[in-house]
């Protein structure tokens, strides 16, 4: 029992490690331009498609670093023609312009590629087990993680120590002075778009490793990653890596104890979330009011 | 134009729409087929704009955003199709204990909901909604789970001389949903003309000032909210009645996501919007779906188009600038 | 905003949708001789969403089936017009709403569908609610031939009983009498879990352990070592969907297979072909598949046929299922002579198929009793590589007749109500 519980456990960061990986490009495009991207899951199978196509040609290290960019630059593309039209809108019409463009994505997916899921193979080195003794985790999936932290880790410092980087943190907290400062708050937000887009399309690519290619495969990752926005705090970005980690566990924990409903906890955590302290565990009050 | 002569036309124009309306739902069974409708596409339309209207009540009216009001709306459902299955062979008990059961649990989640606003509120009805997916779709022994509650159908109206068979005849069924319609739209026009419907009206347009006004707004939100799912409920029976069966996807978030838009696409702060945005919505998905296999492309394009150049909707665009 | 102009506009618009309208009723009605009008035939399956796949596959085989015998004579010298509609993978209002508009506006004869078993069942009570001809091509819940039958509703694929029945005795003839399952933890799995336990009970086996997985969980390894630790002697996988495509993946990653024997109940080409090749390990049952004998009848050409309309992949159990249905209802129409639906069920009913319909060894046909085709059910193992052709990757070792594996009638709960 013990053991089965760390399993879980364990099993549960490397989930919430991905999860946190969607939800912090979401949050990124949340917290700046307040837009609620319902189409993030779509983003998500496209750069897990692109790679798919890719690959014969540039290998999977190739597809790895370049299917992220070509996502990010269709990113890009929406936003300049269709999401910057609805800046200081209700985010409601956001939500539901992504939701439309999502309806767009999943059939444009299915018509090019077609129906059918397609395998995607992952490098001989990546697949085998670790120890299959005691820690039964595949190097792929540690690879997962490992690629998350890098990223992560990497925009942690873009955001800290770069000029861009703290632009965009400013611009979370009071765009308009911002604006006031000279700074192109038109380029900033294009740009921070593109980077939430760009982690949802690396997240393609690793999920594609993991369970292959469909064109509803981002349906099921998108409400996870609004919950770990919602749980780690709305606002802050090491809320939502936090945030994702804690749903990924919770998840692994409530399969041991009680399976069938390790998939709704995380929505009753939501819930319970909203409910008793809305602005998450480290989030700032009144982000979203 | 002297300002009553301009209050008199609007009224006449109000009038005049009102009679377009009915006119064209009370012989809808007669000219839909000569454009290649049938009833059952009627009926549905119905249902479904009914849902949007409830959605609209909390949106257009109270400017609060529910996303997961398929909760309620699949409650209504269930309820009606548990009550048909397993209690009594009656129509109007099955639409009853689907709204009560809605409407009751809406009420009763409502309270822990109204503290929060925006995308908070939002995110939270989804959460709830997704609760009762799960539940549906596990508790199989009550809910048929994955494979969907069936087992039941529409009983004939029984009046005592004479039964109204409601149904293997589709026509009669869709004069008994209007019927039920009209009761529920007259119900939402009464309340939203009440003192209580200009309250939330101020409500929307600027909580802070109501507040200021004494307005106990959490009161107010909480009403409506509760109000809102009794009708959403009250859809979900009826459409229960309508397909004879209930699965758990109609709890699902992406059906509230249906709602919703086809209440912009109607228009958002207009009575009859939602209903034009149901029209809209479900014929097109209706007409569009038979003619190429790439229909979302078609209705994806639409709700952006929508969203960026008619967020008024469609009533918004055809009708009146409104001064309030 | 012109205001008047709007109102104009829209006093106008009516008008003129009235006076359309109204020379639409005044024209005169043309009645066409019976003879003359084609044969209806409504597809209602999901095209879009989770069962895209095997929607469109079946599809293929429909439209094939009536291409073939409209170049013929049709069906009792009529022309089949085929009409689909898209039932979405959605809630079954939508597939319920496109049944009644398929049998309402358009007169369908005869209605196919759906991938989904919820939305089978829910066309199903429509369809016998107006007495239209409805067969089931591939939904594989027990009850649409079991406690839900229904005299106007008939299902090519198998049932789960069917599946666990055909593989069960053969798993435990060739590799032992322990067996070790995971489930996932509703009531599709449980039912699987319930057919597999039955047969290894009364082939006196033993189950070493079951484990609960919840459904979309990605990692098995817990499961995989509590499994490998009670040493059975085969490790039954019942997950469904990508939940199964990830627990192959980490058995083969785990070289499981190399321990102890896998094995599952239904496999699906489409599922396999989405797989990564070191996944595709274990013992499974497919309910057609392509790869058969030399000189099967009628094989070589269905498959031609169906690598021209498909950019060369080779038809699957779905291809199959639609290519069936279509022609078993147009056998059932020329025994009977008519379209009526009941006559038509009547001969239906212990309709055998013919040697270039079934496309496999042993007697296929609808069991009058709960109107299920004795299919044969397809016994191998999985291979990595394709054999000879990229997409030949079952090894088939056994064919099952279908009126063995399938549970007598009295056990499958059918109590069908004939029509008055």
């Amino acid at each position: 029992m013990l053991e089965l519980t760390f399993f879980n456990v364990t099993n549960g960061l490397i989930i919430g490690a991905f999860y946190a990986l969607m939800a912090i490009g979401l949050s990124l495009i949340l917290n700046l331009s307040g837009v609620i991207n319902f189409a993030h899951g779509g983003f998500l199978v496209i750069g897990g498609y692109l790679a798919y196509t890719l690959r014969p040609y540039i290998g999977f290290w190739g597809a790895l670093i370049v299917a992220p960019f070509l996502t990010a630059i269709i990113g890009i593309a929406v936003e300049r023609l269709l999401i910057r039209r609805l800046y200081g809108r209700d985010p409601l019409y956001s939500l539901l312009l992504t939701f439309g463009l999502a309806f767009i994505i999943e059939d444009g997916t299915r018509q090019f590629w077609g129906a059918n899921g397609l395998p995607f193979s992952v490098p001989e080195g990546l697949t085998s087990a670790l120890s299959s003794k005691f820690f039964f985790i595949t190097g792929y999936r540690m690879f997962m993680v490992a690629m998350v932290a890098i990223v992560v880790g990497l925009l942690f410092v873009l955001l800290r120590y770069t000029r861009i980087g703290v632009r965009i943190r400013a611009g979370t907290l009071d765009l308009e002075t911002v604006s006031a400062l000279g700074v192109n708050v038109r380029a900033l937000r294009s740009l921070n778009f593109a980077v939430g887009i760009f982690l949802a399309g690396l997240a393609g690519v690793l999920a594609a490793g993991q369970i292959g290619l469909e064109p509803t495969m981002g349906d099921s990752l998108l409400m996870p990653s609004f919950i770990a926005i919602i749980v780690g705090g709305v606002g802050s970005l090491t809320g939502t890596l936090f945030g994702g980690l804690l749903i990924g566990v919770a998840s692994g924990l409530t399969a041991v104890i009680f399976p069938s409903a390790s998939e709704a906890v995380i929505y009753v955590m939501m819930a319970i979330v909203l409910l008793v302290r809305p602005r998450g565990l480290l989030g700032e009050e009144g982000m979203l009011t | 134009m002297t300002p009553k002569a301009r209050g008199l036309s609007q009224q006449g124009r109000h009038l005049a729409m009102l009679a377009v309306i009915w006119a064209a739902l009370v012989f809808a069974p007669y000219w839909m087929p000569l454009f290649g409708g049938y009833t059952a596409l009627g009926t549905r339309v119905l249902v479904l704009g009914l849902a949007a209207m409830s959605v609209n009540f909390l949106l257009g009216f109270t400017g609060v955003l529910s996303f997961g009001h398929a909760a309620w709306f699949g409650l209504g459902a269930y309820g009606a199709g548990l009550c048909l299955k397993w209690v009594a062979l009656s129509t109007p008990l099955a639409l009853l204990a689907g709204t009560v059961l809605g409407g009751v649990a809406g009420a009763i989640l409502g309270v822990l909901l109204v503290r929060r606003r925006g995308v908070y509120f939002a995110m939270v009805t989804i959460a709830f909604g997704q609760v009762f997916y799960y539940i549906a779709f596990q508790w199989s022994s009550l809910t048929g789970g994955d494979d969907g509650l069936r087992g039941f159908e529409r009983q004939p109206l029984d009046f005592g001389p004479f039964k109204i068979d409601l149904l293997h005849n589709d026509v009669y069924f869709y004069y008994f949903v209007l019927v039920c319609f009209a009761a529920a739209a007259a119900v939402m026009a009464f309340v939203l003309r009440s003192p209580f419907g200009h309250t939330m009206i101020a409500i929307r347009e600027n909580e802070r000032r109501a507040r200021f006004l004494g307005i106990p707004i959490e009161l107010h939100i909480w009403i409506a909210f509760a109000l809102s799912c009794f009708f959403m409920a009250f859809a979900g029976a009826l459409y229960a009645l309508l397909n004879n069966f209930a699965d758990p996807r109609v709890l699902h978030y992406s059906l509230s996501g249906d709602f919703v838009i086809m209440a912009v696409m109607g228009g958002m702060r207009r009575f009859w919007g939602p209903l034009l945005g149901a029209v809209i919505f479900v014929v097109l998905q209706d007409y569009i779906s038979s003619v190429t296999v790439n229909w979302m492309s078609f209705i994806g394009a639409l709700i952006v188009l929508i969203v960026l150049f008619f967020p008024r909707g469609v009533l918004g665009l055809l009708g009146q600038r409104r001064t309030a | 905003m012109n205001k008047p102009l709007g109102t104009f506009d829209r006093r106008t618009l009516v008008k003129a949708g009235a006076a359309i309208g109204l020379s639409q009723l005044s024209a005169p009605f043309i009645i066409a001789a019976r003879g003359d009008t084609p044969l209806k035939i409504g597809v209602d399956n999901p095209l879009t969403g989770t069962y895209a796949a095997p929607g469109k596959n079946e599809g293929v085989g429909i439209q094939l089936a009536v291409d073939q015998l409209n170049g013929k004579n049709g069906i009792l010298g009529r022309r089949i017009e085929l009409l689909t509609e898209d039932s979405t993978s959605g809630d079954a209002g939508a597939a319920v709403q496109k049944a009644r508009k398929l049998i309402e506006r358009d007169n369908v004869d005869f209605l196919v569908g759906n991938v989904n078993s919820a939305l089978a069942q829910a066309m199903a009570q429509v369809s016998n609610e107006k007495g239209v001809l409805h067969v089931v091509p591939g939904g594989h819940t027990d009850g649409i031939t079991g406690t839900n039958c229904k005299w106007n509703v008939f299902r090519v694929c198998t049932t789960t009983r069917m599946e666990a029945n055909s593989i069960c005795p053969l798993l435990f003839n060739t590799y032992g009498k322990k067996w070790h399952f995971i489930t996932p933890d509703y009531a599709f799995g449980h039912t699987l879990y319930d057919g597999c336990e039955a047969n290894l009970k009364k082939l006196g086996g033993t189950v070493t352990g079951n484990e609960l997985t919840p459904l979309g969980i990605t990692d098995f390894s817990a499961y995989l070592i509590k499994a490998r630790a009670a040493n059975p002697d085969v490790l039954v996988v019942l997950v469904q969907g990508n939940d199964m495509v990830n627990c192959l993946k980490q058995i083969a990653q785990f070289g499981i297979e190399k321990q102890l024997h896998v094995a599952g109940t239904q496999q699906e080409l489409e599922a396999v072909e989405a797989m990564p090749p070191e996944a595709r390990v274990g013992i499974w049952m497919f309910e057609w598949y392509w790869k058969q004998a030399a000189g099967t009848p009628g094989l070589e050409a269905f498959i031609g046929e169906v690598r021209k309309r498909t950019d060369g992949k080779v038809p699957t159990a779905r291809t199959w299922f639609g290519y069936v249905t279509i022609h078993a209802y147009a056998l059932a129409c020329e025994k009977a002579k008519t379209v009526e639906a009941k006559a038509v069920a009547k001969a239906l009913g212990d309709m055998e198929l013919p040697p270039e319909v079934k496309m496999q060894p042993n007697k296929v046909y609808f069991r009058g009793g709960d109107h299920q085709l004795m299919l044969s059910a397809f016994v191998g193992e999985l291979s990595q590589k394709g054999d000879g052709d990229p997409e030949n990757l079952f090894k088939v070792n056994h064919i099952v007749a279908g009126d063995t594996d399938a549970p007598p009638v009295s056990e499958t709960g059918c109590a069908m109500q004939m029509p008055a």
